[in-house]
């Protein structure tokens, strides 16, 4: 079984992020960047899946430019066994994401494609979605648990109310919840060794692909700042501004 | 213009978001349609079209839609897409799931989150974990988007029952299955429409002094919630986690008792009207947020807290 993996870089999580002053976006020159933490639960998940020696290759793609290649080799130093990188520098929407990755899905023929959720600066929590709908595979999104058979997946899906056990057909699109694993780090000798496994670097226009823009960015906004609020000194304060201020008790 | 909203329901009662997402509805369209999928839900079609605003509800009910599986909801609502401009899903993980696979199949875009609605083609919605809004313009003709329930004021009236339309079109599970289901059981109000909230985080240190948070909003009437931190620590399950990753909720009040105030965590409630912080750090990043802060012990705040709520 091939799995495919599908990782972003992203601003680190840590990262306390700046709206830029033309409304355009957000500050991202000289900014510390990650790949995204659901992206990292997908990669571990397949390499458990690997050493369960149910998959047998790990193949990591990502979309962007050259600064990827950065994210995909910590893909290769947790373990995946080989990365693709679709070149471009244009900031895609998930629609497009989605039918690069379908395209690299046809050329790559995995039984199973794992990413995160939603990528942790759009929020989108769309992609994976898409990319069954367009593959015409089912999707198992939000997993918490995993067991693979021959024939299939039983995913836990973290729902509202609890959870949820379904079992999809292979191939599939996993998506991958915060609880699904804990990600392992990359040891300096893997580090050292990702830097020679294959990383094919591949242009978004020798995909054939002609994509649409279906979503137009027209301005980026910093949220309302709360008014700073105040200290009280007792309960019985809080209780009385609660009742008497706030009048929210 | 013609609008569609998904209605989440569990086969018996309709979701208090749809009353969120209805609102939302009639921001673009002034006679909406419902549709209720599911397996012997008439009830929650009868619930529906009760709703004040609503023009007419679209049921289907059949064996197969007992789970309502994201590959057969999205393939029968592609199935009726050419009637409607515009279709609705609360942005919860039903919403979610479903909604951007209709999205693709019909190869258009889909706007997650939408909090506010400027036009028929524009929309704002969350990015960066709260940390900023961004508006979009959508050029398909067709609008597929979730709506942030905590972001509309909820449809409250009622109306004489609309038209009820049975529809029969059936999509049987094909390469999915529904395996089973463990719901957590909870007596107190539901996490995204409750009026106060009072979350707990790692500050609480066990499960069984979580029981304390379970105390004071039993004396408030309140919903649970906690931080991831104590999710992951096993003080409560998964679904009660406020955040990026977990519930968006704003209820009236808010109170975070042992949460630092992580970004991940704030992105989930900082549009609560009233926030309280109970916290031994002075300098907890919650309080930046709070509307009233207390610095001190929980373990000695929280029951002075339950008596005097007790003796009011």
């Amino acid at each position: 079984m091939k799995i495919l993996v599908a990782v972003k870089r992203v601003i680190d999580p840590y990262v306390k992020i700046r709206v830029k002053s033309d409304n355009s976006g957000v500050e991202t020159q000289n900014i510390k960047m990650a790949m995204n933490p659901f992206d990292e639960i997908a990669i571990e998940e397949a390499l458990r899946l690997r050493e369960k020696n149910w998959a047998t290759e790990v193949v990591a793609v990502s979309i962007g430019d050259d600064s990827s290649q950065e994210t995909l080799r910590h893909a290769l130093a947790l373990g995946a066994d080989r990365a693709i990188l679709v070149r471009s520098g244009q900031v895609l929407e998930s629609l497009n994401i989605a039918k690069i990755l379908k395209k690299i899905a046809e050329e790559e023929q995995p039984d199973l494609i794992l990413m995160g959720k939603q990528a942790i600066d759009g929020d989108n929590n769309q992609t994976p979605q898409m990319l069954a709908a367009i593959l015409g595979w089912p999707q198992a999104t939000y997993a918490s648990n995993l067991n693979a058979h021959t024939d299939g997946l039983e995913v836990t899906r973290e729902i509202d109310g609890g959870l949820e056990t379904i079992k999809v057909q292979l191939p599939a699109v996993v998506s991958t919840d915060l609880r699904l694993n804990e990600p392992r780090y990359a040891s300096l000798p893997n580090i050292m060794k990702a830097k020679r496994k294959p990383l094919d670097v591949r242009e978004l226009d020798s995909l054939g692909l002609s994509l649409k823009k279906h979503i137009e960015i027209l301005k980026v906004n910093a949220p309302a700042v709360r008014s700073g609020g105040i200290k009280v000194e007792s309960v019985a304060a809080l209780l009385d501004k609660l009742q008497h201020e706030a009048k929210v008790l | 213009m013609s609008t569609l909203v998904l209605v989440e329901h569990n086969n018996q009662t309709i979701h208090p978001s749809i009353r969120n997402v209805l609102a939302a509805a009639l921001e673009v369209d002034n006679k909406p349609t419902l549709l209720v999928v599911g397996h012997q839900c008439k009830a929650v079609a009868e619930q529906a079209a009760q709703l004040a605003g609503v023009q007419a509800v679209w049921h289907v009910d059949n064996p197969c839609y007992e789970h309502q599986l994201a590959e057969q909801i999205s393939d029968l609502v592609v199935s009726f897409a050419s009637s409607f401009d515009v279709i609705l899903a609360p942005a919860s993980t039903y919403g979610k799931n479903i909604s951007p696979r209709i999205a693709a199949l019909l190869d258009v875009a889909q706007v997650s989150d939408v909090t506010r609605i400027i036009d028929a083609n524009t929309f704002e919605h969350p990015v960066y974990a709260g940390n900023a809004i961004e508006t979009v313009r959508v050029l398909d003709a067709k609008k597929v988007m979730t709506i942030r329930s905590t972001a509309f004021n909820p449809v409250t009236g009622s109306q004489e029952a609309c038209c009820i339309e049975t529809m029969n079109q059936e999509f049987q599970p094909q390469n999915s299955q529904f395996i089973r289901h463990e719901l957590s059981k909870s007596e107190r109000p539901e996490l995204g429409s409750a009026k106060i909230v009072v979350s707990g985080g790692r500050g609480l240190q066990s499960a069984e002094k979580f029981k304390l948070i379970e105390d004071l909003a039993d004396c408030l009437g309140a919903a649970v919630g906690a931080s991831r931190a104590a999710v992951d620590a096993g003080f409560v399950p998964n679904d009660y986690q406020v955040g990026q990753t977990g519930k968006v909720v704003a209820p009236t009040l808010y109170i975070a008792v042992g949460i630092s105030g992580a970004v991940q965590h704030l992105a989930g409630m900082k549009d609560s009207k009233v926030i309280v912080a109970i916290n031994k750090d002075e300098d907890a990043p919650i309080f930046q947020i709070a509307n009233y802060g207390l610095v001190g012990d929980l373990f000695e705040l929280v029951p002075q807290l339950i008596e005097q709520l007790k003796n009011r």
